[in-house]
């Protein structure tokens, strides 16, 4: 008669072949770096590292502000950051406005080749190290960033997965489906305050309305806030 | 066994120790002139040390053409190498000091020729002790030798001591080896042309082996490389590769001059191929626990040339801000990692001062030509395309004009109106900046404000 085996006995055996088959594997808390603005850190909880966050909205709806202020925190914490300017718009006068430190910052200048900017993100993900790669997507329309094949994406996911990295991405529209841990919907709409009509004041008022989505690593919960922030011209 | 090769008078285009190269690769170059060399394991070759020597000096008579000296070279062979170079220096010929015997030879040499210089003695102290003996009635070298060595020590110290076994022919020390200047050089002449880029990096793969292995052997480390290409066309092919740090991995340099060479190839097939380094001190670097992690120098440097193949050398790096009021100035410099940390930074972190908010601005390069129907001077309805945006609806709201110009007295000088709009297009609010050329009335959309 065949002898019956308790679930205990069975796991044992198994265990004793392939090792830690059956240990629960607890994944280590998520490290996160900060936005730089406190109304989207107290959302957030700051942007994962090891994982996609995706930054979209409308255009004028606050998304290179947001993107100014994270490579400022970091470039002013001695990150080493990269970004993947797509269709050449990054303007380092304005930046510099925003205390960015340029040492620290490695601009890629794709002059609109989607393709192009996508392998010289996966580059710099593979060289390891930076604390920020930035994938500037904000002038793809969004029929074109729909239709990026989703590998590119689970490549990226995969890639960064291990690093202390943050990939962020700026788009026009949701494009990195369920590969972005932290997706922030931006859609602000800006004011004309008339404090004065000189320039550098600060005659732009801006509110920013953000609606914030997250999923693993970060516990999966969708919240929304509003921010305000005095814009200066530049 | 050790042979000294001594010339009096040495022509000034020749080398010594060249000369002694040719019989043994352990030479010791004591002064001009003066050269000694150890014979042991050189018998296959020249036979016996006393056929070795006979060699030394027939060869040195012979002239430059023929790998000789053009003069008379006195040659001794002793076990000791100080006891070669007394007999060299003083005995013309060849002269063979047997082991054990060598007071039988040296002994009668006077006091005053001990080359105390040999043992390590200032000239003072020698000059002193060289007196002293003199008062004693030493006279030579065997007299000095016979002097019982507790009292040599006594009354002359371990100086005398030195002294008296450089004059006995019985000090035991290694010899100061020359080693030949590095050469940090390669090259290679092919018997066929190369035309691909493959089998050319099998030739850069096996000199830049040897190039590093000569680093790693010298422990130095290079910034710079230079690699010389001859084509069938009978020109030349130069590269320069300059690395923001000193590095010696022979597999990161064979990446980066490939990409270098797929991004600049050669105009015709290589015929030869020459790489040369300017060595310098490896990069020692302490890193800290609390220092952000960056990436590693050599990866970082493969990354740069990969991107700079991808997107062009001038679309990557950090940039910089030019000297001027002129829109959009800015240039574009190599990037490096940033190993010191920036004191004022960090103390401005250290204080929680965060960034300033600022309005972003995403500038449309080259600005988009527009088409803009203005009331009293002010814009009210914008349309511009071109092939990856279009730009156009109603101005709901303006701010504006603000009148910047500059470098009037040059041709590309410029004067405009600037204006910042809100256009309305399908409910959509959108901010843009936008400009009249003052000199040719044309309006531009500069870009928008995000």
């Amino acid at each position: 008669m065949k002898a019956a085996f308790s679930k205990a006995e069975l796991e044992a055996e198994i265990a004793s072949r392939f090792g830690d088959a059956f240990r629960i594997h607890e994944k280590a808390a998520v490290e996160t770096l900060s936005s730089g603005v406190a109304e989207i850190d107290a959302l957030t909880g700051g942007l994962p590292r090891g994982a996609i966050t995706e930054i979209f909205g409308p255009a004028s709806s606050g998304r290179t502000s947001l993107m100014y202020s994270l490579l400022t925190y970091a470039t002013g914490h001695e990150e080493t950051c990269a970004l993947v300017d797509t269709n050449d718009v990054f303007a380092p006068t304005a930046a510099i406005a925003a205390g960015m430190n340029f040492d620290r910052l490695l601009w890629v200048r794709c002059g609109g080749n989607l393709e192009h900017a996508f392998k010289a993100a996966d580059l710099l993900l593979h060289a390891g190290g930076f604390g920020l790669v930035m994938l500037d997507l904000g002038d793809v329309p969004g029929k074109e960033a729909r239709q990026i094949i989703s590998s590119w994406w689970y490549r990226f996911r995969r890639t960064v997965e291990d690093r202390p990295t943050v990939l962020t991405v700026i788009s026009e529209e949701a494009c990195t489906r369920s590969c972005a841990a932290l997706a922030l919907e931006l859609n602000g709409a800006a004011e004309w305050s008339r404090v004065s009509v000189k320039r550098g004041i600060g005659n732009l008022l801006r509110h920013n309305a953000i609606r914030v989505n997250r999923q693993r690593p970060v516990t999966r919960r969708v919240s929304e806030g509003r921010y305000s922030a005095m814009a200066l011209s530049v | 066994m050790f042979a000294c090769i001594y010339v009096s008078k040495l022509p000034a285009a020749l080398s010594l120790t060249d000369f002694a190269y040719g019989f043994s690769p352990v030479v010791e170059e004591v002064r001009a002139g003066t050269a000694v060399i150890d014979v042991d394991g050189c018998e296959l070759l020249f036979g016996s040390a006393y056929q070795l020597a006979n060699e030394i000096a027939q060869r040195a008579r012979k002239s430059q053409t023929e790998g000789g000296l053009e003069t008379t070279a006195s040659v001794a062979v002793a076990a000791n190498p100080d006891a070669a170079i007394h007999a060299a220096t003083h005995l013309k010929g060849i002269t063979f000091v047997s082991p054990g015997d060598e007071l039988t030879c040296l002994g009668d040499f006077p006091v005053e020729r001990l080359d105390y210089s040999l043992a390590g003695v200032e000239k003072k102290v020698a000059t002193e002790i060289l007196e002293t003996l003199i008062l004693w009635g030493v006279r030579t070298f065997a007299d000095f030798a016979a002097l019982p060595v507790a009292g040599v020590s006594e009354r002359l110290g371990q100086t005398g001591i030195k002294l008296q076994q450089l004059a006995a022919g019985k000090t035991e020390r290694h010899l100061h080896i020359k080693q030949p200047d590095p050469v940090f050089s390669n090259s290679l002449e092919l018997e066929h042309a190369i035309s691909e880029l493959e089998p050319l990096s099998f030739v850069f793969g096996r000199l830049l082996h040897q190039l590093c292995a000569a680093l790693n052997a010298h422990a130095l480390a290079t910034n710079e490389l230079r690699v010389t290409l001859q084509l069938e066309n009978q020109t030349t092919h130069e590269r320069k590769l300059s690395l923001p740090h000193p590095m010696r991995d022979h597999k990161v340099f064979l990446k980066l001059l490939l990409l270098d060479a797929e991004m600049h190839p050669p105009q015709a097939a290589v015929t030869a191929v020459s790489i040369t380094c300017e060595p310098v001190k490896p990069r020692v670097l302490q890193s800290g626990l609390f220092v952000p992690l960056a990436p590693a120098p050599d990866k970082l440097e493969l990354t740069l040339a990969r991107l700079a193949k991808l997107v062009g050398e001038e679309n990557i790096g950090s940039p910089a801000l030019l000297d001027t009021h002129r829109p959009d100035a800015f240039s574009m410099k190599r990037f490096t990692l940033q190993t010191e940390p920036d004191r004022r930074r960090r103390r401005k972190k250290q204080l929680g001062i965060r960034a300033r908010q600022c309005l972003g601005f995403r500038r449309f390069r080259p600005p988009l030509r527009a088409i803009v129907e203005a009331h009293q001077g002010c814009p009210t309805q914008i349309s511009a395309w071109s092939k990856q945006r279009s730009v156009y609806g109603r101005v709901v709201d303006l701010a504006g004009p603000w009148r910047t110009t500059g470098d009037w007295w040059r041709d590309d000088g410029w004067a405009r109106d600037e204006w910042d709009v809100m256009l309305e297009r399908v409910g959509q609010q959108t901010l843009y900046r936008v400009y009249r050329e003052i000199k040719t009335e044309n309006w531009f959309v500069e870009g928008n404000y995000d």
